[in-house]
């Protein structure tokens, strides 16, 4: 085999394959085609199964959005992968399951006010559990910042890093003793009743318990629907921050460059804090809302969802609100398709295979500008 | 002839009465077996950790998949005794041995050949290196499979003591290869990331490698590695001579690597990327070659930790654990090799040997609290490490002569962006 470099307008065969990279593209492009072509087969094969997949998909989605802006915000401002938001997230849950299996929290309107309807008194209590949740959260959040991350601010990134994964085990074990949240798999129990509805070709209805789900019909619970209206309310609430106040403002000065915000006035310790607290107040929303879905929470229930989350982050382009939102969306997807179609067990490793090859073509992510950070 | 220096006679010798001092303890049963497990355990976990301190302490590439590479190198090594001990078949380690020497030889033929290659991209480079270890593995299986009985007849000649041994020896030294083998394939596209992606890709092979092994029986069609009911029968070959022959070896391939002029291209990785750019060396080259050598070492102790205990687990294996060789390297000191034996060998003692020995039953789970709290504290104290950079003088006489102390060494986040910047 000879290398022919006659002509420079016409490259040949060997020049095309070897030096454009077409042979690692097209590695890619017959894994990516196996893929698209296993989707569609089985769209074809039975839309209902297909459609409903995709509702739960969305729902995981937005679960893994909300996690994924903490990771996404903070690795913007400190350069730092958060190990601990994952634990972070963990910590929401168990909030919100001792706020409404020990504190009764979720009933407190319909306590005092016995006579408002029980929609409304479920919403306010709901969204009080979350808030709690919430609160906590980004205090807890605020702590290890100042403790364990702030005094490394100057030091090299990698020992932040262990830090990050030294708060990680601490708070999951600490967790798992017994007086804390124990190291078991507890039962949740939802602030609400579940609800499920079917949707086919006829029309909408009610499913009630203990009725076959009718042919042909995709269903879907008053779940789905909280977690899709809580998810996109703190994502605008989240963008409006980010866009439209003087804090937002300063978040992304100082993600820009921490150097010069600091010349113009802005308080950077403060800010970072702030941002570290928004994402856990994310996180912990989320935690409540994942555990309303799969109703069981453990001390170790945020690696996994938290490490998926930061894929997704990484997806969309580590630094991108939409890039994360986008991405959680897209694992959401992944996952649950690849669990109903490719294989369960591989399911995680799925999630991170798309993580490699994702970063292979194109290392910034779908939202990611060129990293600046890049030696 | 030339004199040996006085820091490898004390070296060496040290190592020798240390060896017959533990040795003799084990023999006149002063040392229960509880203690010689501890021991042994601490033996695999440093050469672990010193094949993790030779990607991350002395190249900068922050690994999390050391563990997978362990694990792949565990599995491995009790498949080919397994075999050989309850099936009386060399079918393991001939398959395994055909298919190192096939891809190997393939690997290093086709690394002469692409490297004439200009602007060939990682992920070409990677796809021709897949097909073509794909295929001669291929070939390999099916060469491996003839070779069965032959080999069998002729390990069975010998005394079946002496067998066992040789087939133990040859499957710790494969695990070791095929763990690097695989490491070099799963490098080369991945060491083109930044620093973080690459932590994060490796934790993602940790974390493949687990449900792989979860579902060992099912997925890969290995019967007896039972997935996640954990693998029994493997015979319990590894004796303290064994794993310290090993660590010696380790530690002196570790320090002469280090003392030629590939240990100092790879530490000059470490220090600055571009400034060895500039001086002319091939950063990607020593990236990954740092990469196999260390995955080597995981493999190895992979290998020699599935023979203690006879039992194998993918629990083991979880991606949690992956991060105790990381805890040891940083307690022990980046970039010391000194600090990460000893490192090791106290993670041995104290975590797995006198807290469950001497705390009640309680604190059991307390431990997992208070490390991760002393790990902060060391971060926040004295990032340099237990030891902070000091060495034995037999590693001392080939390290730069001022060991630098990373954490002050390395400019901050805020430095290098203000540079960027122009400031």
């Amino acid at each position: 085999m000879s290398v022919s470099s006659t002509t420079a307008n016409r490259p040949s065969l060997y020049d095309l394959i070897i030096k454009r990279g077409w042979l690692g593209k097209g590695l890619l492009i017959v894994v990516g085609l196996l893929a698209l072509w296993k989707i569609v087969v089985s769209l074809l094969a039975n839309p209902t199964l297909f459609l409903q997949q995709v509702i739960n998909g969305l729902q995981l989605g937005f679960v893994y959005a909300l996690i994924a802006l903490g990771y996404t915000m903070v690795y913007g401002i400190v350069r730092l992968i958060n190990f601990a938001h994952g634990d972070v997230f963990m910590v929401g849950a168990f909030v919100s399951f001792y706020g409404i299996a020990r504190f009764q929290l979720h009933n407190w309107l319909s306590n005092l006010a016995p006579n408002l309807p029980p929609i409304l008194t479920q919403a306010v209590g709901t969204l009080s559990v979350m808030a709690v949740a919430m609160a906590i959260c980004a205090l807890l959040a605020f702590t290890i910042e100042r403790i364990a991350y702030k005094p490394l601010r100057n030091a090299p990134r990698i020992s932040a890093l262990i830090t990050a994964i030294g708060v990680s085990f601490f708070l999951e074990y600490f967790g798992a003793l017994k007086f804390v949240f124990t190291p078991n798999f507890i039962t949740y129990k939802r602030p609400f009743e579940i609800t499920t509805w079917f949707v086919n070709t006829k029309g909408i209805g009610q499913l009630i318990q203990g009725d076959t789900i009718p042919e042909g019909s995709v269903i879907f619970s008053n779940i789905f629907i909280i977690i899709v209206i809580a998810s996109v309310a703190l994502l605008m609430a989240l963008n409006y921050i980010v866009q439209k106040t003087r804090v937002g403002k300063a978040m992304r000065a100082v993600a820009y460059d921490k150097q010069t915000a600091r010349l113009m006035g802005i308080n950077t310790d403060w800010i970072i804090s702030f941002t570290f607290m928004i994402g856990a107040a994310l996180a912990g929303a989320a935690g409540m809302l994942y555990a309303v879905a799969f109703p069981q929470v453990f001390f170790w229930m945020g690696i996994i969802p938290g490490l998926k989350a930061f894929v997704a982050a990484v997806l969309g382009g580590i630094g991108s609100i939409p890039g994360a939102v986008i991405g959680a969306l897209i694992m959401g997807q992944a996952e649950v398709l690849s669990a109903a179609y490719i294989s369960t067990p591989m399911r995680d490793a799925i999630a991170f295979s798309i993580l490699i090859i994702v970063l292979l073509i194109r290392p910034t992510g779908i939202f990611g500008e060129p990293s600046r950070e890049k030696a | 002839m030339k004199k040996i220096p006085r820091s490898s006679l004390i070296f060496y010798g040290g190592a020798l009465v240390f060896f017959i001092v533990v040795q003799l303890l084990i023999s006149f049963g002063l040392l229960n077996a509880f203690w010689n497990t501890i021991l042994r355990l601490g033996a695999v976990m440093a050469i672990v950790s010193l094949g993790l301190n030779l990607i991350y302490g002395f190249n900068g590439q922050f690994s999390l998949g050391q563990w997978a590479f362990y694990a792949i190198g565990a599995y491995c090594a009790a498949d080919i005794t397994y075999r050989w001990a309850n099936l009386g078949s060399a079918g393991g380690l001939m398959v395994v041995l055909m298919i190192v020497l096939f891809t190997g030889a393939a690997i290093l033929f086709l690394r002469t050949q692409l490297s004439k290659i200009r602007r060939l991209d990682a992920l070409s480079a990677f796809s021709i290196y897949l097909l073509t270890t794909l295929i001669l593995g291929y070939v390999a299986l099916q060469i491996g499979k003839a070779l069965d009985a032959p080999v069998a007849a002729a390990l069975k000649a010998l005394p079946p003591a002496v067998a066992l041994q040789v087939v133990f020896f040859f499957a710790v030294i494969l695990a070791g290869m095929l763990a690097a083998e695989i490491s070099f394939l799963f490098g080369l596209p991945i060491l083109t990331l930044g620093s973080d992606y690459f932590g994060i890709a490796t934790l993602g092979l940790t974390i493949i490698t687990k449900v792989l092994l979860d579902n060992s029986d099912t997925l890969l069609g290995f019967a007896e590695m039972k997935g996640a009911r954990g693998m029994i029968g493997i015979p319990k070959i590894t004796t303290w001579f064994w794993v310290f022959l090993f660590l010696i070896i380790t530690i002196v391939v570790t320090r002469n690597l280090l003392n030629s002029s590939y240990g100092r291209a790879i530490l000059s990785v470490r220090e600055d990327e571009i400034a060895a750019k500039a001086m002319g060396i091939d950063v990607a080259n020593y990236k990954i070659l740092t990469f196999v050598i260390g995955s080597f070492f995981a493999g190895l102790a992979g290998g020699l930790y599935a023979h203690i205990n006879g039992f194998l687990h993918p629990d083991t294996f979880n991606f949690i654990k992956s991060f105790d060789p990381m805890i040891v390297i940083v307690f022990g000191g980046l970039g010391s090799v000194t600090g990460t034996i000893a490192g090791a060998f106290a993670w041995a003692l104290v975590l797995e040997g006198f807290l469950r020995l001497f705390l009640p039953e309680g604190f059991e789970t307390w431990r997992f609290v208070v490390y991760p709290l002393l790990l902060l504290i060391m971060m926040l104290l004295k990032p340099s490490g237990i030891f902070g950079g000091y060495e034995i003088p037999f590693i001392r006489a080939v390290l730069p002569p001022n060991q630098p102390k990373r954490a002050e060494d390395l400019r901050s986040e805020d430095a290098i962006q203000s540079q960027e910047a122009g400031l």
